[in-house]
């Protein structure tokens, strides 16, 4: 039984106890615990269940590698699935509830998957789903689905109660990992002056050392850490994070940090985490290295535990994983922890040592306490069912036949070596070296990962550089980070060598190691890998996803190499041939609210406001996204549905005046020299023949002749040209100006400057608009003749500095006035007052597509989708003959382009009045090459008009204006055939009279 | 003439920092050949500043000229009298490839002030705040609009951007404003 020792514990306050619950049972635990020590100290070993068989879990490491103890933590808008109990920190309140099982963690109906793990070998999903074909949908895709995932989603109609930011910083050399490696090596880089930040993952600094016992510099480890983290707060140079993961690394020195800034203390008001984004001159990984397993049968017991983690339990919170403990090992490392349990009190029942003879310094401390060694030993099988009761010995080198003994015990501390962590080093592209004596793979020096100037821009150091003893891991990480003058000093410690053991006993039987696990939470065995290897899977990225080796939340971190190297025996091949699997960011998993950082609520994205915009919330205005912006779709009145609004403001517009928010268009200053010249390439029709105070329609296409924008130009003076845009393409047509000019028009005499936001844009429309304006007051003449249909004119209305275009994109007499944005609220009230005798209202953007519809007047985004050119609009007016070039003009004559097949836009009125689906095909009998049905138009906008009192629609139908007044079936909804007449799509006031008034 | 409204009328926050909206502020777009004598001179005749040099601003007794690209600048003047900084300009700059436009009603301005200044800043713009002087300026951006920040003196920051996305410039700072997100890192 796990329990809390009576006296220890360095990271504990025992006089700060804090109470917390597991899947509902109160448990206390002291200030400083992780809530996997504080569970143990509570005598809870079972921390869940396993991913495909169900089998019960209990913690197997005290950190970022563990791949057991995931629980789910919180509740309602702070609930979080699989969280680590390892790297919990554990508070007063904390609420963790189990995952994976049903209906209790304590007895569990999926284990019974256990049973039949037989017949669900490795690639079971591949070999078994498949047939019959019918079986997936009904049967195992349901099956799968339910049990597939560990903890369940947070539910749906939470929102995360936290709050998450970015901080972008820059440094000279940041060092991953606040070990005795990191903190030597970023105290020489802060000594030399460099601008320095340290990230620690957890809520302490020193590593392994302290917990091991090391002295350096003449003092404990930890009085050592003390005294560096004091020297490195004292520097503006440096910058030292605790709780902070280095993420990821990634091109050109970007390094992601994943600060917990306040997970230890829920409900704080702070940022809970916090994404470092820093780009760094040189990253030092001083990341340590993670214990392995080992493989014998029944390891996957809760209870059985990595030797180091033991160690940390014991000696960093006082809990011991049992009261009788067994020892596995092929090294002399394992044997500090047989001595930091003994040194607790708890019964080291033996070290079984898989060497032949067990030699160094450290066993031989072990035997000089008293403590058992079984050399040449293996663990044949652990006994027990839900937790360790027994361990069964047999000769390491055998096929386990003979059971030599049995030990009772009620934890295993098992230790196969230790691997480098090179992830970090790995992210960007390092290569790795495989350290035969050690038995691992360490970063390869001469293969870093390349910055942007082909140098290697990522260094390890210490243990993560495969550096196991004290003295060489300070050493190396002070050369690294050149410091001067000596490095710290340590007492060396003689291990003797470790004997590489992948599986115990050697030569196991199939019995055995079908119940040896090499990935506790995804249930993958060596037997599994092997039968990998024996049905051709010789890539060690293929088993991988073949045995879901490695797959699960932790990523394999303590069962890549143990897996890689019986996939190598089975392929009779050196480890270093297989390679391993690929090192991806991040590290461990980061919370998807700090990839968010800030972006949420109202920030989640920008919302672009017009000067108008509030006046238009106050109305109870509909809104219409349209890019960024808002603009009122219709200004419903009280009950007044959406559909009724537009009607309304429609037939208000069309018999008085209607006023309508246009400040979204775009509007770009072109000036220079040569503005002519460029804007008659910019647009298909000629521009530059435009008087000054005149107005002119034009469109603009892509090089491939594809109609991209249209807007209305107007001639300011002899060398500027004042170019509106859509209100979506303001930004898009911009930069695509600034592109030519940088980039293929460099030499051109022009400028282009963006004075959309400059202007409020204000459109007063109908056959009142004139009285309007003039009632506001203005010093311009704005009558008929004063200021012609497509004209312009600087002056002053309502007192405000104004520029009136005489233009229409409704048929209606219509001025839409430009004044500055910060007038333009003044403005629009100056226009409404004036026009309360006319009954003026403002009108959204859909009464504006309406109108714009009944005029037959085209729509960027509804009659073009990116396919469709000038001359399918029937807008060949607007394509210059004149011109030699033109952006589009070659793509234009492509054979494609001029083909008589192409479809051309026609109006479309139902015969019955009824108003046809936006999008609706008019299908044709038969089908293409493709096996679809064939088709001739499409319906690219349609309203209900209430001018016409009927729908109307336009349409491209292949052949369209030639087919005036035929009859035409459309697909409606449900594929129901609508009946319409192709007419021409201009349906109100051909002649333009209205708008010429 | 009908009272202009800046976007955010006398907004102001204090967390972290104190946020205010800087209100109406005269603004000009100048292109044209930064290197001219003429330009030179046509910016120290609307501003007293001299043309800045890259990602800096200067300052005058009428105004400022801050760098915005290779042929850019932005010159600051008082709101009133800016549709007349860009007729003069114009007339100096007569017979030059330049442009000048006023964008004074296209902008909102905010200041933001006190020793956490650069914390709150580095939250949403990729910057290197560390050495950054007085009368230094970055185009960069702040989290997802574009913005021009400069340092105007002490612990006193200036950030422009679109006025339509003022409330949204102005939420943003305050939300990484807010007491507890102290960061420590610029001391």
């Amino acid at each position: 039984m796990s329990h809390r020792l009576s006296t220890g514990g360095r990271l504990i306050d025992r006089s700060r106890s804090l109470e917390f619950t597991f899947n509902g049972k109160s448990m206390s635990g002291y200030e400083g615990d992780t809530l996997s020590a504080a569970m143990l100290g509570a005598g809870q070993v079972l921390a869940g269940r396993s991913f495909k068989y169900h089998r019960p879990r209990g913690v197997v490491a005290s950190g970022a590698e563990e791949p057991n103890a995931l629980v789910g933590l919180g509740e309602g808008q702070r609930y979080e699935p699989n969280q680590r109990t390892t790297t919990t920190e554990l508070f007063s309140g904390l609420k963790a509830t189990s995952q994976n099982h049903w209906p209790s963690l304590e007895f569990d109906v999926g284990a019974i998957n256990s049973k039949l793990s037989r017949f669900l070998p490795a690639g079971f999903y591949y070999k078994m789903l498949i047939h019959p074909r019918a079986f997936w949908k009904h049967v195992y895709e349901p099956i799968v689905r339910h049990s597939a995932g560990l903890g369940r989603a947070p539910d749906a109609e939470t929102r995360d109660a936290d709050r998450y930011e970015h901080f972008y910083a820059f440094c000279d050399v940041l060092v991953a990992g606040g070990g005795v490696a990191g903190l030597t090596a970023a105290r020489a880089a802060a000594r030399a002056g460099k601008r320095v930040i340290v990230m620690e993952q957890t809520a302490h600094f020193g590593g392994r050392a302290p917990v091991d016992g090391e002295v350096i510099d003449g003092m404990p480890a930890s009085e050592w850490v003390d005294g560096v983290l004091a020297e490195l707060h004292g520097l503006e140079n440096v910058t030292v994070l605790e709780r902070t993961m280095v993420a990821g690394v990634h091109d050109h020195g970007y390094i992601l940090g994943y600060q917990r800034v306040a997970d230890h203390q829920p409900g704080a008001d702070k940022p809970r985490h916090r994404l470092w984004r820093v780009r760094v001159g040189q990253l030092i990984t001083a990341t340590g290295a993670i214990e392995r397993p080992l493989s014998f049968a029944g390891n996957d017991l809760p209870g059985v535990m990595l030797a180091s983690a033991v160690r940390d339990y014991v000696v960093n919170w006082a809990v011991a994983p049992g009261k009788r403990v067994v020892v596995v090992t092929n090294n002399d490392d394992a044997y500090r922890t047989a001595l930091a349990l003994h040194q607790a009190g708890v019964t080291v029942t033996a070290v079984i040592d898989a060497r032949f003879e067990a030699t160094g310094d450290l066993p031989a401390q072990a035997r000089a306490v008293g403590i058992r060694v079984a050399e040449g030993m293996a663990i044949r099988q652990v006994l027990g069912s839900k937790r360790v009761s027994a361990v069964a010995l047999c000769r390491f080198d055998s096929d386990g036949g003979a059971v030599a003994e049995t030990l009772e015990c009620d934890a295993i501390a098992m230790s196969g070596g230790w691997s480098p962590v090179v992830h970090l080093w790995s992210h960007c592209g390092g290569k790795l070296t495989w350290d035969d004596a050690r038995a691992f793979f360490r970063p390869d020096p001469a293969r870093p990962p390349l910055g942007h100037d082909g140098q290697g821009f990522v260094a390890a150091v210490g243990s993560a550089n495969g550096m196991m003893d004290i003295v060489e891991v300070l050493s190396d990480a002070h050369q690294t980070a050149q410091g001067t003058g000596e490095a710290p000093q340590a007492e060396p410690v003689p291990e003797a060598e470790m004997l590489p053991v992948w599986m115990m006993p050697k030569q196991a039987s199939y019995e055995l190691r079908a119940k040896m696990w090499l990935d506790p939470q995804n249930d993958v065995k060596v037997s599994d890998v092997q039968l990998a290897a024996q049905e051709g899977y010789a890539s060690v990225e293929h088993t991988k996803r073949y045995t879901t080796l490695g797959m699960a939340t932790d990523q394999g971190k303590l069962s890549n190499i143990n897996g890689l190297a019986i996939l190598s025996d089975a392929l009779g091949q050196a480890i270093p041939q297989t390679g391993t699997t690929t090192f991806r960011p991040p590290y461990t998993p980061i919370s998807l609210g700090v990839i968010a950082g800030e972006a949420a609520g109202p920030v989640f994205q920008p919302l672009r406001r017009t000067p108008m915009h509030a006046w238009h919330e106050a109305q109870g205005v509909y809104w219409e996204p349209v890019g960024l912006w808002r603009r009122p779709y219709c200004y419903p009145q009280g009950e007044e549905s959406h559909a009724d609004a537009v009607i309304r403001e429609i037939n208000q517009t069309r018999t008085s005046v209607g006023l309508l928010d246009a400040s979204t268009l775009g509007k770009l200053l072109i000036k220079g020299p040569d503005a002519g010249k460029l804007v008659d390439m910019l647009y298909t029709n000629m521009m530059s023949n435009l008087k000054v105070g005149k107005c002119r329609y034009g469109l603009m296409c892509n090089e491939n002749g594809f109609l991209s924008d249209d807007g209305v130009v107007a001639r300011l003076s002899e060398d500027s040209f004042l170019c509106h845009t859509t209100s979506g393409g303001a930004d898009r047509i911009h930069a695509w100006i600034e592109d030519w000019l940088q980039c293929e028009w460099w030499d051109w005499q022009a400028h282009v400057v963006n004075l959309t936001e400059q202007f409020a844009q204000i459109a007063v429309v109908g056959p009142n608009a004139r009285k309007v304006l003039e009632k506001m007051g203005s010093d311009m003449d704005l009558s008929r003749e004063g200021l012609a249909f497509m004209e312009w004119r600087d002056g002053k209305i309502a007192d405000i500095r104004a520029r009136v275009f005489r233009i229409s994109f409704s048929g209606e007499l219509s001025y839409e006035v430009a004044v500055p944005a910060s007038q333009g609220q003044a403005f629009w009230d100056a226009a409404l007052k004036a026009g309360a005798e006319f009954g003026i209202a403002p009108y959204g953007t859909e009464a504006l597509h309406v109108m714009r519809a009944e005029k037959g007047f085209i729509m960027i985004g509804d009659e073009t989708d990116g396919t469709v050119i000038p001359q399918d609009l029937n807008l060949n007016w607007a394509i210059s003959k004149k011109k030699d070039d033109f952006l589009g003009k070659r793509g234009m004559e492509r054979v494609h382009m001029v083909s008589p097949d192409r479809w051309k836009l026609v109006g479309i009125e139902t015969l019955d009045g009824s108003v046809i689906e936006d999008g609706s095909l008019a299908p044709l009998p038969g089908v293409n090459e493709n096996g679809q049905r064939r088709t001739q138009g499409r319906i690219t906008s349609s309203y209900y008009s209430p001018t016409l009192g009927k729908g109307i629609a336009m349409a491209l139908v292949h052949n369209g204006p030639e087919r005036m007044g035929e009859e035409i079936a459309f697909q409606g909804k449900d594929g129901a055939t609508i009946m319409a007449r192709i007419v021409d799509p201009v349906f109100y006031d051909k002649a333009g009279e209205k708008q010429n008034v | 003439m009908s009272e202009a409204v800046s976007a955010l009328p006398h907004a102001q926050y204090s967390g972290l920092v104190d946020l205010a909206e800087a209100g109406l502020t005269g603004m000009i777009t100048l292109r044209g050949d930064l290197a001219s004598p003429v330009l030179a001179e046509a910016v120290r005749a609307a501003t007293g500043a001299s043309v800045p040099e890259v990602r800096r601003i200067e300052a005058g007794e009428s105004g400022q000229a801050a760098w915005m690209s290779p042929d850019e600048l932005l010159l600051i003047v008082p709101y009133e009298g800016a549709a007349g900084v860009v007729e003069a300009l114009e007339t100096a700059l007569a017979g030059e490839f330049a442009t000048a436009a006023e964008v004074s009603d296209a902008r909102a301005f905010f200041r933001i002030t006190g020793p956490q200044a650069r914390d709150v800043l580095a939250k949403v713009c990729p910057v290197d705040f560390s050495d950054f002087a007085v009368g230094e300026l970055r185009r960069t951006r702040a989290a997802q609009v574009a913005a021009a920040v400069w340092r105007e003196e002490g612990d006193v920051w200036s950030l422009v951007c679109f006025r339509s996305v003022a409330q949204y410039v102005w939420d943003l700072l305050a939300t990484v404003s807010k007491p507890g997100g102290e960061v420590g890192f610029y001391r």
